[in-house]
C-alpha cells in the first residue's frame, strides 16, 4: 500500500516536474509546477511530516505559484524566444547544474532509502507534530528561525519602498 | 468474503466510500435546494414571492435548473486555452469536496469521513487551492473582463487568507489541537462566568477572546467565496460576469456548484471552530441535527448578507483586508495567547 502510494506520487512528480522545463506554454508549465508541489507534498504525508506537507500546499502551490501565475499572465509571453546569456554558454551551465544533481543524487541513493519514515519512532506521531515542529523552532533552531524573519522582513520593507517609489514618481511626472 | 472483510483496512476504506458517496450526494442535493433558498429569500428580501410554478410551493424549481443546464449548448470561445478552459470548473468543485473529508458532522468515527490531525491545516490548504479555478477560468477564456475578474479575484483571495488563517489560531491555541474532531471535543460542556451563578456553553464564540475572531472569519468567509459585498470578481456592472463570462451550460453550472459547495464548507469549518460543532442538548444522535441546524443559521446568514449590502469598491475591499482585518487578526491572537497563558499559569 504505502509502496504503491511513494511510487505513485514520485511518478507524478518527476513526470511533472519534467514537464515544467519541457512544455511550450509558459502557463501550463506553472500549473506543471503547481502538481509537483501537490505531489511532493504527498510524499511528505507518507513520511508522517504532515504539517510540512500541508504547509508546502498553502505556502508554495496556494500563495506563491498564484503570485508566478499573475506575472506570467500580466506579461503574456506567446514566444519562448529570450535574450541574455548565450545559448552555448546556458547549456554549460545546464550540464554542469544537471552532473551536480544527478551525482548528488546517486550519493543519496548509495546511503539507502526507505519508502516510508526511517525509524518507526518519529516524535509526535500520535498526536501530530505540529506541536513538535513548534517547540524544535522556537527553541533549537530559535536564531535561524530569526533570521529568516528578518530576510523576509527586509524584502517586504525593500517592496514596499520600491512599488512606492516608482508610483510617486510617475504622479509628479504625470 | 468474509475473510476480505475481517482485515481493518478493508474496512476502514469501505466504510470511508460509503460515507464519500453519501456526503457527496447530501451535498448536490443540499446545493440544489440552497439555489432555491436563495431565491426564495431574495424574493422576500424584495418583496416578491420567488419561484412558485415547478411543483408546491415551486419545490420542483430546482430539479428544473439543472436540466435546463443540462441541455444548453455548450460554446467554447474559439481563441480559449481549450484545456485550462476546461480544467477550471473541475478546480472550482473538488477543494471544497476535499475538504468535507475532515469535517466532523457528528460524534466520531460515525459522522467523520477520516479525523486527521492537520484537518484545520488542509481546510486551509484547499482554500487556497481555489484560487486557481477562477485565476485560469478568467485567463483561458481569453476575454478582458474575464481577465480582469479573474486577477480580481486571486489578489482577493490572497489577501483575505491571511486574515482568515490568523483568525483561527485562538482557536487553535484554546483548543491545543489542529484536528477538527479535537477542536469539537475541547467545546464540550459548560462553563461557569466568573463571579456570576450564571454558566454558558464552552462553545468558541462563549468566549470573549474568540468573538473578534468569530467576526473576522465571517467576513474573511464571504471574501473567499466570492459572495457579496466581496463579489468583486464578478461585479456584472463593470465586468459583464467577471470569470465565467465566457462560460455557459454544465460548466458554468460547475463554478457555481462551487460557490455553493465552498459556502457549506466554510459555514460547516465556522460551526467547528466557533459554534461548537455538534454539540447541543439531547443523545449523541442529535450531533448531526444540531450541525446541520447550526450549518443552514449561517447558510441563511450568507444569503441574507448577500441581499441587503450594497457591493463594496475595489480599493475599497484592499484597504480593508490589510488595513483593518488583518492587524485586528494579528492583535487578537497576541492577546489570546496572553490570556490563555495567563490563566493557564494562574
Amino acid at each position: 500500500m504505502l509502496a504503491a502510494l511513494f511510487f505513485g506520487f514520485a511518478a507524478l512528480l518527476v513526470v511533472t516536474s519534467l514537464m515544467v522545463v519541457l512544455h511550450k506554454n509558459p502557463v501550463a508549465s506553472a500549473l506543471f509546477l503547481v502538481l509537483a508541489f501537490c505531489s511532493l507534498a504527498g510524499i511528505y504525508l507518507l513520511l508522517h511530516a504532515e504539517f510540512l506537507g500541508m504547509v508546502q500546499i498553502v505556502v508554495y502551490a496556494g500563495a506563491i505559484m498564484v503570485l508566478f501565475l499573475f506575472v506570467i499572465m500580466y506579461l503574456n509571453l506567446q514566444h519562448d524566444v529570450e535574450t541574455g546569456l548565450q545559448i552555448a554558454v546556458r547549456r554549460g551551465i545546464g550540464w554542469l547544474a544537471g552532473a551536480a544533481l544527478v551525482l548528488t543524487g546517486a550519493a543519496l541513493l548509495r546511503r539507502g532509502w526507505a519508502l516510508g519514515p526511517a525509524n518507526d519512532s518519529v516524535p509526535g506521531m500520535e498526536s501530530g507534530n505540529v506541536a513538535a515542529v513548534g517547540r524544535v523552532l522556537y527553541s533549537r533552531y530559535l536564531f535561524p528561525f530569526e533570521i529568516t524573519s528578518i530576510l523576509l522582513l527586509v524584502a517586504m520593507v525593500g517592496v514596499i519602498v520600491i512599488a512606492r517609489g516608482r508610483s510617486r514618481s510617475a504622479r509628479d511626472g504625470a | 468474503m468474509a475473510a476480505l472483510w475481517s482485515i481493518p483496512a478493508v474496512q476502514t476504506a469501505t466504510w470511508a466510500l460509503v460515507k464519500v458517496l453519501i456526503i457527496l450526494n447530501a451535498m448536490l442535493g443540499l446545493v440544489s435546494y440552497l439555489i432555491y433558498a436563495e431565491r426564495k429569500i431574495c424574493g422576500h428580501i424584495q418583496a416578491r414571492t420567488g419561484p412558485n410554478r415547478v411543483g408546491p410551493l415551486g419545490l420542483l424549481q430546482p430539479i428544473a435548473d439543472v436540466l435546463k443546464l443540462l441541455f444548453k449548448e455548450e460554446f467554447i470561445p474559439a481563441s480559449a486555452n481549450k484545456v485550462i478552459f476546461h480544467i477550471a470548473p473541475i478546480l472550482a468543485v473538488f477543494p471544497a469536496i476535499v475538504t468535507f473529508s475532515v469535517i466532523p458532522m457528528g460524534p466520531p468515527p460515525m459522522f467523520v469521513v477520516t479525523d486527521i490531525n492537520v484537518g484545520l491545516l488542509l481546510f486551509l490548504a484547499m482554500s487556497s487551492l481555489g484560487v486557481y479555478a477562477i485565476t485560469l477560468g478568467g485567463w483561458a477564456s481569453n476575454n478582458k473582463y474575464a481577465l480582469l475578474g479573474g486577477l480580481r479575484s486571486s489578489a482577493q483571495m490572497i489577501s483575505y487568507e491571511l486574515a482568515m488563517g490568523l483568525s483561527t489560531i485562538p482557536v487553535l491555541l484554546k483548543a491545543g489541537t489542529m484536528s477538527l474532531v479535537g477542536i469539537v471535543q475541547a467545546q464540550a460542556g459548560t462553563y461557569r462566568i466568573p463571579q456570576t451563578p450564571l454558566s454558558l456553553p464552552n462553545w468558541g464564540i462563549f468566549h470573549w477572546y474568540l468573538i473578534l475572531p468569530f467576526v473576522i472569519f465571517m467576513i474573511t468567509a464571504f471574501a473567499e467565496t466570492n459572495r457579496a459585498p466581496f463579489d468583486l470578481p464578478e461585479a456584472e456592472g463593470e465586468l459583464v460576469a467577471g470569470f465565467h463570462t465566457e462560460y455557459s451550460s454544465m460548466k458554468w453550472a460547475l463554478f457555481f456548484l462551487g460557490e455553493y459547495m465552498n459556502m457549506i464548507v466554510i459555514s460547516s469549518i465556522a460551526v467547528t471552530l466557533f459554534l461548537g460543532g455538534w454539540h447541543g442538548p439531547g443523545p449523541a444522535w442529535m450531533g448531526l441535527v444540531w450541525y446541520l441546524a447550526k450549518l443552514m443559521a449561517l447558510m441563511f446568514f450568507f444569503i441574507w448578507v448577500r441581499w441587503t449590502f450594497p457591493r463594496l469598491r475595489y480599493d475599497q475591499l484592499m484597504g480593508f483586508g490589510w488595513k483593518v482585518l488583518l492587524p485586528a487578526s494579528i492583535g487578537n491572537v497576541l492577546i489570546a495567547a496572553v490570556w490563555l497563558f495567563a490563566s493557564r499559569a494562574a
